[in-house]
This record gives structure tokens, sequence and C-alpha cells, in this order.
């Protein structure tokens, strides 16, 4: 086991796991943010540069620190190292630069789009971004395509992250869509506009931080804070069936993986799952979901006798734990100030 | 017993004289003060004839904005309805078509939109919250009285700006805010 400090807290972790990794098991509070990064896609991560870490201390053998930020999700633990991620001002400062980056070509479509309320790039830029954009000239566009009828992809929202390459290629049997032309002028697409068929390609969807890849079912029908989401799960032959359900009203207008903490889905689904069952019948419902209180997919709705939900630290499909808690006081700093 | 203040009166139960017990000084005295009130400037006003001048800050009813070339700003983003305390906003949005480009500024539009005016507070939170400039809520005009609840609720009909009145200058209150413009106010007048 190797010892690791990340921002002034140590954990034990076995050997071959990366900074984020360990920061993860530290808890949401600590780990850095990553755009690319998706645990259970291998070979992802590298590409977004938002998990960088300072690292102060290289090893117990060597103490020198590294003299640049590093990418945590690529960088493997040492024993006895020790990292600043939220600690280290001029870390935050380089993050806020590749915020910058990230945004620089993204467009600033957020009122029209899917994604927002729900977009990991939102977050990022909310929490690590500056406040205005220093890019002055014309963002990149590209001419609209259609990939088939479930998913509709908007290359103009796209950070290049790789994320649905890498389930196109991990998840389904067949790849059908890949990263065409290079640097700049990358793009998502499909070979010769071939639509993509398989039946986990609806993950991409889920995968996506921003809101290039988006549900054309669920396309402009609400905003994702109007909705409220519901953990179900239905017999499927093709996946394990275990949802979230967005419903408003008795309809169901979306139908997700489960995301944990750090936004990833904890099991795929199927697109059977996913796109043709948008009947509440369809479901074995399990009750509400919890989404984390900060979330303005929560805002407006309010738990009984004034609980936080205690996002961080919880098995996210066991809200059933929480409703059968006694009610607990609430611990003073969330209470508000009169 | 002490008083706690100086202003406590006396109460005797001594008799009232001739003068007062006849009550016409005291008729006289107050038929005064009636009469002078005569002469005084009045406080009402006669409404709708006159009406007192709006404070430019005024946060009354709601438009929709259309902009220069009188599309409709708005691209049910929902952030207004997110912003309500009241929750008095609902809306439905759209894909906009080909060919109604004219028609809605972005690709998503606001089919329905309904404010419950039963609900509104008036509090400008909805024109803070919009990233679009397209709510505002009007210095000039008053949400009008209304007899039925179905009156209330007011859809896109009577919230979009009309046609006519987008070119006028007047109608384009360059992208400020109720609060912004109170700050440029007081700038204005030095006093803050």
């Amino acid at each position: 086991m190797l010892k690791v400090t990340i921002d002034g807290q140590t954990i034990e972790v076995p050997e071959g796991t990366t900074i984020l990794q360990a920061a993860r098991m530290l808890g949401p509070e600590v780990a850095p943010p990553a755009m690319c990064y998706y645990s259970t896609l291998e070979t992802s991560g590298g590409y977004c540069r938002t998990c960088i870490v300072k690292v102060t201390k290289g090893s117990e053998k060597d103490p020198r620190p590294m003299p640049k930020p590093v990418a945590s999700c690529r960088t493997m633990v040492m024993d006895g190292m020790e990292v600043q991620n939220k600690t280290s001002p001029e870390l935050l400062e380089a993050r806020k630069g590749v915020v910058e980056f990230l945004l620089a070509n993204h467009p600033l479509d957020c009122p029209v789009c899917d994604q927002a309320g729900e977009c990991h790039l939102q977050d990022l830029s909310f929490e690590h971004g500056a406040e205005s954009t220093r890019y002055e000239f014309e963002r990149r566009t590209f001419e609209k395509i259609d990939i088939g009828p479930n998913v509709q992809l908007h290359m103009t929202r796209c950070i290049l992250c790789y994320r649905c390459v890498k389930v196109a290629d991990q998840l389904t049997p067949g790849r059908s869509h890949g990263v065409l032309n290079r640097g700049d002028a990358s793009e998502i697409s499909t070979y010769i506009e071939k639509s993509i068929d398989n039946e986990f390609s609806g993950n991409v969807i889920d995968v996506c931080p921003v809101g290039a890849l988006t549900d054309k079912t669920f396309r402009f029908k609400n905003r994702v804070w109007f909705t409220k989401p519901m953990d179900a799960h239905r017999e499927c032959d093709k996946c394990s069936g275990k949802v979230a359900l967005w419903f408003k009203g008795a309809d169901v207008l979306r139908v997700t993986g489960r995301k944990d903490a750090f936004g990833e889905v904890e099991e795929f689904i199927c697109n059977t799952c996913r796109f043709e069952k948008k009947d509440a019948a369809d479901w074995k419902i399990e009750g509400p979901r919890v989404i984390d209180h900060k979330s303005v997919i929560s805002s407006n709705h309010y738990l009984a006798n004034n609980q936080v939900p205690d996002f961080a630290f919880r098995e996210v499909a066991d809200y059933k734990a929480i409703e059968d808690k006694p009610v607990q006081p609430v611990p003073a700093q969330n209470q508000l100030n009169n | 017993m002490e008083a706690l203040t100086n202003r406590s009166k006396r109460v005797s139960n001594k008799k009232l004289s001739l003068g007062e017990r006849l009550y016409l000084p005291a008729i006289v005295g107050g038929l005064g003060i009636t009469i002078r009130h005569f002469f005084k400037k009045k406080v009402t006003i006669q409404y709708p004839e006159e009406q007192r001048p709006m404070s430019s800050v005024y946060r009354g009813l709601h438009v929709l904005k259309r902009d220069e070339q009188g599309r409709e700003r708005c691209t049910a983003c929902g952030l207004c309805a997110v912003a309500c305390p009241a929750e008095a906003i609902t809306m439905t949005a759209s894909e906009r078509k080909k060919g109604e480009e004219h028609l809605y500024r972005e690709e998503k539009y606001a089919a329905v939109y309904e404010i419950n005016m039963l609900r509104c507070i008036f509090c400008g939170l909805c024109e803070e919250a919009c990233p679009k400039q397209a709510i505002y809520l009007q210095s000039d005009k008053l949400a009008p009285s209304f007899f039925s609840r179905t009156d209330v609720i007011y859809g896109k009909d009577r919230l979009v700006q009309s046609m006519e009145t987008i070119t006028s200058a007047k109608s384009v209150k360059s992208g400020l805010t109720t609060s912004d413009r109170y700050v440029d106010k007081v700038w204005k007048n030095g006093k803050y």
C-alpha cells in the first residue's frame, strides 16, 4: 500500500492507483474535476488537462517536487507523495487557464442547450473559470450532420474529450464513429455519415460532459431542472435495466443511466431502455433520486425537516437508507443565517 | 405612582362648565377644521384622467421583448421560471422550423409562455435572470385588474411586445434591468 497526502488528507492506496483515483477515494470535495477521464472507460483521460494537480513532494525516496502541474488522471501515486489541489492558489490559476482554453471555442448557447443544468463544463467554469472571456475571434463552427434518429450531435459544443469514441470502441461491437481531421479542425463524426445504430450507442449521451451529444427524443422537451429524477429498473435482457427516469408530471421525458457524485454512470444502459421505454408503466420505480443540493436540478425542491442530503459520501443508489434514517439535526454550517 | 414619561395626563372628575356643556364651541371648532381642509391641496387625483408620474425603476406589467428585427428574444431557457420565487412562470419550448428565422432569434423558442399574475409578486427576479434580455417589467404599465381567474394567466398573446413598438427608440431599454436602471439613476442624481 502506498501512502499519499492530497490537500492535507492522507490515504493509503494500492499500487498502480492514479492521483485522481486516490483523490476520488477521499471524496468529491478533494477530487480534482475531470472532463475527459472516465473511470469505466479504458485509456480515457489525459486530453483535457482540467485534473492537473501540483505535486509538492514526489515520493519518500525522492522528495523533490514535480517541476510543473501534472495530469492527475495519468500520474501514478508514489509512496509518501504529497499533492496540492485546491490548497494551491497557483494551481487554481493554472486551472483557470485550462478552463479558458476549453471555453475558447465553446459556444455560449447554454440557454438553448439541453445539457445546461447538468453540464460538466458549466459546473467547471462556474467553479474554476474566469468571469468573462478574453477571446475575441470568431468561434469554430461546423456543418450540422445527422448521426441517426436518437442522438443529436452539436459539433460546435464539443470539447474533444474522446469519451464517446472510447464508448464506441469498448462498449459496442462495431465502432461507427470517431474523430476526423486533426488539431483545431478535429471533429467527432460517423464514417460517411453512417448512422450509429448499435445497442449501446446511446451511452455516448451520458458520457458526453457537454451538450455535444444529446438525446434527440428529449430535445427541447424541458429544462433538466424542471424534471424530477426517479430511480427505476426493469427486466432487460441486454443491460442491467437500472436507470434514472426524468419525470415531468406523470410523463417520462428522458431515461438516463444513474450518475454518481463524479458524473459517471454506474452501469451503461441499452438503447431500448433509453429511447423506447418512455412509459412509466414499463418501469418499476424505486423512489426519488437524491441530487446534490448545490445542483440547479435540486433547486426549489426541499426535503422534509430541512434535511440536507449527504450526497458526497453516500452510495447514490441507496436513497432508501436516507428515507429510513431517523431525522438528524442539521449541522450548524448548513443552517441559513437569519 | 410615578409616571414613566411626562406625557401622561391626570384625569379629573370635575364637572363641565356651562360653555362646555353646550358643546357649541366644540362643534364650531370642528367645523373650522373641516372648512380649512376645503382650501388645502387635495391628496387625491382624478385617476385615470390624471396620472401620477411613475419611477423609471417601477416594476409593472411584464413584456416579452423582440429584437431590432422583430424576432422574439426568448429562447425558453427556463431561468426566469427557476428564479421566480412565486413560481408564477411556466413555459413550453419548441424548435424553430425552417422559414421561421424571422420570427424567433434562436433555434429554440417558447411556444407557450405563461405568467400567473395572481402568483407574481413583481419582484423582477425574472428580469435579472434572463440571459437574453427578453423579459422586462415595464415601468409605465400596470397589470390591469381582472374579474375571473382565467383572465389572470397571461399568455404570449398578452406578453409579447407588439410589432409597432419595436422601431421606437424608447422600447429598447439598452439591456438594463430594473436594478441597473436604479443604480444608474442614483448615480446620476448623486445620491448614493
